[in-house]
């Protein structure tokens, strides 16, 4: 058979399922050009809340990267509009003046928001929500931590909210109705919504109508037509969504509300198909992804030359991605006369259950706060069961419809093989079932990559995971997520991100939100726990010494027989004379066995007794010493070498930034310890290449390397890039540690968290993004002012002297005698 | 067998231990999150580790050696690993502490 050309316009989320389809259906079939008025791949649009938020970043919500493209032989247009299309002639034309003929040609050019026809509306500062740009957009508004307005309190108005609060801002959120979400939730459910939103701190206004937003060459205000004046540096639109038909419409394709398309996708020109949101199938419009794949499948059957059962309506659930709001809301929930009602309410733990039945069958169900039954309600709501016989205990769920059931992996074993596990995708429990066993799978990552469940908003990754375990038992090993430890399912990932995203700021809470299966942790947990913490909220955070391995606790190294191990700071590996004579004579006085160089540049003194530690340290600094944290995840050392001050080939003054690194940044904690070499010319004799972070100096300015090893494994370092002064390279190395401290595992060294999330990324948020690296270096900077303290002089003046005090010390009678 | 007091349950950090230094060798002294206390030998039955130096968590300590997890209430190491301690008993009576040891064993500072 010969390749027909097909040709699609848009590049969002439907065509992109149908491509799948498609490829796997009838691959080969066609040559695919695809034109995208956005400048970028297919991306999972859902997702754009969590990266709003911080809980993901743009990298992570690709579902098609380039690679795709180009293993399908595809051609796609970035950036590229298409103004019009020729149904006569068979092809396209974009913006940018690309003409291509097509055989077949798909539409697929998603909704567009709604702007409200207000006065004041272009103003720089107005935006809308819809694509990366935007949120780029409010990423940007959000750095001056100012005053947004959000207009609308939908599901996107709420999570645009959200996630600007979480960045900083000051958010208000304008709903024109008296309950927020209204189209989706009852009056009960939009309260308690209303009430969640505002204990994050988001003001919410009911009843708001916005008349006019105010300002001269940017937003200033939004005033409502009660007179109401708040004041605002960014305004978000989020009033609703139409579906983009225009292009369709000028090209004399039949449009309504949307593209109108037959059951099979057909628009009235038999060579033009259409889905996603821009259509309008048999009276309805959709703004929720489940139907829009099932448009995608149908439509690949299609251009496959396959007859399927063409596309049927049916209610998606809606839930709110906002971190700690359990929502969930399905069908049809208005009162009526022929309709009953089952509500469950608990005050105190915040929780509401209605269900909406007729003729014995549920209709509608609203959820919030306690949503795990969701599932359930819709396959009860989908196959139109008859409740009667369970209507008493219905509404508290699955797991008391007989009492076998009452442990949540037995609820999930008792669902049919047909009931819906993934909403967006439409999977099925028993495809997922089926293909872990057929195809082997053992990762949560397998399953998303095979079946596609849990892979778009993860609200159903729990019970996605609860069937592997339940398919392959013991064996299932969540792979992809490693548990920190026995005490939690979570990896040390999603606790970061949780800590982050729920604000939570001592180790009981961390156990409480986290629901932690220990009431106290243990040795592997809690040194990462009090690590995440220290980072992410240095002033808040009060440091839990008891949960630090003992040689951070006591702040020297324990050794094999149970003494310690004191190696103060010697700055760049420089020395005096009067340090020297101070060591000497600590030595003496405490008769310490062993003194040593060490690999790093210092001195160490071993088989210090654990009393004798608070002596000697006083004594060594009153010669100036501070702790050197060769006990510690934290900054170690910065070996120098002689560089430009003597040697005949040194380009920079290698010892002078070494030095000026180490006195910047000690003190700091890390995931797992950080050394750094300086080396004054290529010739390398500080050994820059094989450290976390190394600068080689050139005659040109300053070559920043970074992930290298050189203990367990041993790996050259990656060069960041070539920076002109010592400022740039400071800033830069600062900006690079304070990255890796916030993302990186506890106990990840830099070349191994480098390599999971990649050299380019780094290279492109630290070298490439100057206000991304500065932002870092302030995070930096403001947490440096709690930690660099010296330990050892904050000790020998009485803290912690219960460390290196026996709590007694007994004798046998005659010997005391 | 001689109770002898070493002080009270201020004396412990909670879920953290001290010392106490006797003829026969150092004895640590527990105290969990609940202020439960306990008392072992200060010798891992792995290498000889210091136990008043682990982590302290539920009823059980890790060893600050080798990570040995050593059961506060029975002495005996959790898990797969093998190897006891001795377990010395405790008592509190409001908020002193006693120890009980050998007869003539009395509290020298
Ligand atoms: C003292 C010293 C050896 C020496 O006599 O020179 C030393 C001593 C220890 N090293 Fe080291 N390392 C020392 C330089 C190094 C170096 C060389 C360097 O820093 O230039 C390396 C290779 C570079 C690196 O860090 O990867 C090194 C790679 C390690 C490793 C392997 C780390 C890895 O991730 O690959 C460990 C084990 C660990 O950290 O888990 C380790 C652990 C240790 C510990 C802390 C073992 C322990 O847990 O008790 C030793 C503590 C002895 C003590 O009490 O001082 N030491 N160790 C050096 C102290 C440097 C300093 O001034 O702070
Ligand atoms: C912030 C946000 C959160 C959401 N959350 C959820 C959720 O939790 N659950 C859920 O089910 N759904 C959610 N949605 C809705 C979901 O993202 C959409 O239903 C889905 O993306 C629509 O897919 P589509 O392919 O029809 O259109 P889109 O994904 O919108 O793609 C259309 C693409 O076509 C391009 N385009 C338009 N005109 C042209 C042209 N003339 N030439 C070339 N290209 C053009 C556009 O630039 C766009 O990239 C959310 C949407 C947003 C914005
Ligand atoms: S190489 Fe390092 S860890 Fe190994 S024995 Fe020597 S000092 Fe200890
Ligand atoms: S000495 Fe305790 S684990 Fe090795």
């Amino acid at each position: 058979m010969m390749t027909e050309k097909l040709v699609i316009v848009g590049n969002g989320m439907a065509p992109g399922r149908m491509l799948e389809h498609l490829f796997e259906e009838a691959p080969g079939r066609y040559q695919v050009t695809i034109f995208n008025a956005e400048p970028r791949v297919n991306y999972d649009r859902i997702m754009l809340s969590p990266v709003l938020s911080g809980e993901k970043n743009y990298e992570e919500i690709i579902i098609h990267g380039d690679g795709w493209y180009i293993k399908n032989g595809i051609v796609l247009y970035k950036g590229h509009k298409i103004v019009s299309i020729d149904r006569a002639a068979k092809c396209v034309t974009s913006d940018q003046g690309v003409v291509e003929s097509y055989d077949k040609l798909v539409i697929a050019t998603g909704s567009v928001p709604l702007i409200l026809p207000v006065p004041g509306r272009d103003l720089a500062g107005v935006l809308t929500y819809r694509d990366l740009d935007d949120v780029n957009a409010m990423l940007l508004a959000a750095q001056s931590r100012a005053r947004a307005v959000v207009i609308g309190g939908g599901l996107l108005g709420l999570e645009a909210a959200a996630g600007l609060k979480e960045r900083g801002m000051d958010v208000t959120v304008l709903h024109l109705m008296p309950t927020l979400m209204e189209r989706q939730l009852d009056a009960a459910a939009g309260y308690l919504l209303q009430k969640a939103i505002e204990t994050r701190g988001i003001r919410v206004v009911t009843k708001a109508n916005t008349k006019a937003i105010l300002g001269t060459h940017k937003v200033e205000a939004v005033e409502l037509a009660d007179g109401t004046i708040i004041p605002a540096t960014l305004v978000v639109m989020a009033a609703g969504i139409r579906p983009n038909a225009g292009l369709a419409s000028r090209a004399g394709l039949d449009v309504n509300r949307g593209i109108l398309v037959d059951a099979e996708m057909q628009t009235s020109d038999p060579n033009i198909l259409a889905l996603g949101e821009c259509v309008e199938v048999d009276g309805h419009v959709y703004g929720l992804v489940a139907p829009l794949y099932e448009m995608a499948r149908v439509a690949a059957a299609r251009l496959a030359g396959r007859n399927t059962a063409g596309f049927v309506h049916s209610d998606t659930p809606t839930k709110l991605k906002v971190t700690g709001i359990e929502l969930f809301s399905l069908g049809d929930f208005a009162d009526g006369g022929d309709r009953d009602e089952i509500v469950l309410r608990d005050a105190a733990a915040g929780v509401y259950k209605r269900l909406i039945v007729k003729e014995n069958r549920i209709v509608g169900t609203v959820l919030f706060g306690e949503t795990s039954d969701g599932a359930w309600f819709n396959d009860l709501k989908k196959k139109k069961t008859d409740i009667s016989e369970m209507r008493d205990t219905l509404i508290f769920g699955q797991a008391y419809q007989g009492s076998a059931l009452l442990d949540p992996m037995a609820a999930v074993a008792a669902l049919p093989d047909d009931a819906e596990i993934c909403g967006c995708n439409g999977v099925c429990k028993g495809k997922i079932t089926g293909a872990i066993t057929a195809k082997n799978l053992t990762s949560l990552e397998d399953v998303r990559a095979h079946t596609k469940a849990s892979a778009s908003c993860g609200s159903c990754t729990g019970l996605v995971e609860q069937l592997m375990r339940l398919t392959l038992g013991d064996a299932y090993n969540p792979s992809a997520v490693q548990p920190m430890c026995g005490c939690t399912s979570l990896g040390h990932d999603d606790v970061r991100r949780l800590i982050s995203a729920k604000r939570l700021k001592t180790i009981p809470a961390v156990m409480q939100e986290l629901e932690w299966k220990t009431s106290c942790g243990c040795a592997k947990c809690r040194p990462a726990l009090n690590y995440y913490l220290v980072c992410d909220w240095p002033d808040e955070y009060a440091d839990d010494y008891q949960s630090r391995f003992i040689n951070e606790r006591a702040h020297a190294n324990i050794q094999k027989d149970g003494t310690y191990s004191v190696v103060p700071r010697m700055w760049g590996g420089v020395t005096s004379a009067k340090e020297l004579r101070a060591i000497a004579d600590a030595v003496e006085k405490f008769a310490i066995p062993t003194v040593k160089v060490t690999g790093g540049q210092r001195i160490d003194m071993l088989g210090v007794k654990k009393e004798d530690l608070p002596g000697v340290w006083a004594d060594l600094g009153k010669a100036g010493f501070v702790s050197g944290h060769a006990y510690a995840k934290g900054i170690r050392t910065v070996k120098t070498c002689v560089g430009s001050d003597w040697c005949r080939f040194g380009t920079q003054d290698s010892t002078r930034l070494g030095i000026r690194i180490e006195k910047f940044m000690w003190g700091s904690w890390t995931p797992a310890k950080v050394k750094m070499g300086v080396s004054g010319c290529p010739r390398n004799c500080a050994e820059a290449t094989c450290k976390d972070v190394g600068v080689i100096c050139v005659e040109s300015g300053y070559e920043i390397h970074f992930a290298g090893a050189a203990g367990l494994d041993i790996k050259g370092t990656e060069v960041l890039g070539l920076v002109n002064s010592e400022d740039e390279a400071l800033e830069t190395i600062v900006a690079l540690v304070q990255m890796y401290r916030e993302q990186a595992r506890y106990l990840e060294r830099i070349y191994k968290w480098a390599k999971r999330v990649g050299v380019d990324e780094i290279r492109r948020q630290i070298f490439q993004d100057p206000e991304k690296r500065k932002a870092y270096f302030d995070r930096f900077v403001f947490s440096q002012k709690f930690a660099q303290v010296d330990p050892w002089s904050e000790r020998v003046s009485g803290k912690d002297k219960h460390e290196f005090r026996p709590m007694a010390i007994l004798a046998l009678a005659e010997a005391a005698g | 067998m001689d109770w002898i007091e070493i002080g009270t349950i201020a004396d412990i950090p909670p879920r953290g231990a001290r010392c106490i230094v006797t003829p026969n060798g150092r004895i640590a002294v527990f105290r969990t999150a609940d202020d439960a206390v306990f008392a072992l030998d200060d010798r891992c039955p792995h290498k000889g580790g210091p136990l008043s130096q682990g982590i302290v968590h539920g009823k059980a300590v890790t060893c600050p050696l080798h990570n040995l997890v050593i059961s506060l209430d029975t002495g005996r190491a959790l898990g797969v690993d093998e190897g006891e301690v001795r377990t010395v008993p405790v008592k509190r009576e409001g908020d002193r502490l006693f120890l009980a040891l050998e007869i003539g064993t009395h509290r020298a500072a």
